[in-house]
């Protein structure tokens, strides 16, 4: 154990309730993660002190308020190890970033026939925004393969980045866990001549994170998996990329000057931030990142390598060849993040089932249906663990899982 | 929380392992589709008619798709319940069965109460469930969408 996981749990005040009185089992963190007391009061705390608009009030409230919103900011260029505080763009949340990337750039840089390269694994945030382009552009999209156990297949990537424009790519699969060679895609995009932009939502939460070291060119992640509020997302991008993209949204404070007939932009992040933004839930993730900070991100991961290694031999232990895991065997070439498909049950009835002992698990198809119909399944149960899950929350879902084959009779 | 018994009746379990009625049939079957969008079930209608309007008999239906154990149950009970009937009879059925499930909008007609819904009364456990009534209603909302339009596609959302 690699910091105090009991000390860590009592953090988390939902995991103190019990519904029929048994205790919550929450397996859901990949999907979102729980809240520790300290984001919650700093989010209350905020509102009862603090709260006023930012960046347009001249009165020492609004100053206030501005400040402990661009704390946010800090903060999560401090937890990436952005170059700049000012390459952090704060969104709704990691989708509408991913959507600014494909509509900001994509729109003044894709044409028809222009090749954007994704891979077989992504999630719906990353696939559906290009398609979009599919439909407005008729640009291509080209897929990277999967290996049998759920990995990349970089057999032909030279060949599929060929003349591409974008590479974009998780950096952990929701669905398999996988993580991928993020800095050697990175290369390996830039070598192509292709614009590298990596989905890291399910990565940031659980590892350490460098933007720099990655080579990347744009970074979509968000707050809600990472113990800070829903309704606010990040992107961090390379200065030079972002200030040469046309803004997304239109609106206040995203402007720099506005006449009857044309407008000019803020600089950048403000030119992506139009409107009122999400400000209380930008002070909660400066909470939250500075939580995972005096954890450790490094300490986090290997707490979940070790939970997860644990997942896998008490599953494939206790069921054999009854239970089917996706992704990789090896915790190394993985997070926790555990879709299966069970003996002939079909997802949703083994999440049912698991609800009645208060194991909270995904059924179904993750966002990612493209990934389900190369695996041939139509939805698989998923279980995802964070750093106040331990070792009886797995026990839990095996015997849960018991008990499912008992009610079914298989 | 209500009990998994309530749910999972034997009745329900038994059309689950032993779906009656699955498989296809050919053109010119009518032949159409729902899925649920939230958790990727995806079933296929298909269903042989002779005659027209709504005293045409469902001579033949089957199942085809993936789905879990309350949609392939109301699946396979349905088909039970429908084959051989009149399609205006089975428009009925559908009705009562989607007030049993509590879908909101159905406007019931003259007789509908004296439908007898047989086992798949059972189903009626599932409104404690409120996020698997669409499971439920899936098959129905897809054999109704076969005899409004003669196939296509549904969703449950």
């Amino acid at each position: 154990m690699t910091f105090d996981q009991t000390a860590v749990r009592k953090d988390f005040p939902i995991l103190w309730r019990e519904i029929d009185d048994k205790p919550l089992v929450y397996l859901d963190s990949g999907n979102t993660s729980q809240k520790p007391q300290r984001v919650i009061d700093a989010m209350s705390h905020f509102q009862e002190h603090t709260y006023a608009p930012i960046n347009r009030s001249s009165y020492r409230l609004a100053g206030e308020a501005t400040d402990a919103y661009e704390k946010g900011r800090v903060a999560v260029a401090r937890l990436i190890n952005a170059p700049s505080v000012d390459e952090v763009v704060f969104t709704k949340n990691a989708t509408e970033a991913m959507n600014l990337i494909a509509q900001a750039w994509g729109r003044a840089n894709l044409g028809e026939g222009d090749v954007v390269v994704l891979t077989e694994m992504e999630h719906h945030a990353n696939i559906v925004p290009w398609l979009m382009l599919v439909q407005e552009r008729k640009i291509q999209i080209r897929w990277v393969p999967l290996t049998a156990d759920g990995q990349l297949d970089l057999t032909n990537l030279d060949n599929l980045l060929d003349g591409a424009k974008v590479f974009s790519f998780t950096a952990m699969s929701n669905v398999l866990g996988t993580i991928t060679p993020i800095a050697m895609l990175c290369e390996r995009a830039k070598a192509a001549g292709a614009l590298s932009i990596v989905d890291a939502c399910q990565f940031v939460p659980h590892n350490v994170t460098d933007v720099q070291s990655w080579g990347a060119d744009l970074v979509a992640f968000s707050s809600h998996k990472m113990c800070g509020p829903s309704g606010i997302g990040m992107l961090w991008g390379r200065m030079e990329i972002l200030d040469a993209m046309p803004p997304f949204l239109g609106g206040g404070n995203m402007i720099d000057t506005v006449t009857f007939d044309s407008f000019t932009t803020a600089p950048v992040p403000m030119k992506f931030e139009a409107g009122t933004p999400p400000i209380i839930e930008a002070v909660g993730l400066a909470a939250a990142v500075e939580y995972l900070e005096e954890i450790g991100m490094a300490n986090i991961r290997q707490h979940e390598m070790e939970l997860s290694r644990y997942t896998l031999d008490t599953l494939k232990g206790r069921f054999g060849d009854d239970i089917t895991i996706y992704g990789p065997d090896d915790v190394q070439l993985r997070g926790g993040v555990f879709s299966f498909a069970f003996r002939d049950l079909h997802p949703h009835d083994v999440s049912q089932v698991l609800d009645e002992r208060n194991v909270c698990v995904r059924a179904g198809h993750h966002c990612a249906k493209p990934l389900m119909k190369t695996l041939g399944v139509g939805a698989t149960t998923r279980a995802s663990i964070y750093l106040y899950n331990d070792t009886a929350d797995i026990d839990a879902l095996a015997d849960g899982l018991e008990n499912a084959s008992d009610i079914f009779g298989l | 929380m209500p009990g998994l018994e309530d749910l999972y009746r034997e009745i329900i379990l038994d059309h689950y392992r032993t779906p009656r009625n699955r498989g296809e049939l050919d053109p010119p079957a009518i032949k159409a589709e729902g899925h649920n969008p939230l958790c990727g079930d995806e079933i296929t209608v298909y269903l042989s008619i002779s005659g027209e309007g709504d005293e045409a008999v469902l001579d033949d239906i089957k199942i085809g798709g993936q789905g879990c154990s309350i949609s392939q149950s109301s699946a396979s009970m349905m088909t039970q319940s429908m084959k051989g009937k009149t399609v205006a009879e089975n428009r009925a059925l559908a009705r009562r069965f989607k007030s049993l499930m509590g879908i909101e909008g159905i406007e019931p007609q003259a007789g509908d109460d004296a439908i007898d819904l047989g086992d798949l009364e059972a189903l009626e456990g599932v409104m404690k469930f409120p996020v698997r009534i669409k499971c439920a209603v899936l098959s129905w909302n897809t054999f109704l969408q076969a005899v409004d339009t003669g196939g296509g596609t549904t969703s449950t959302e």
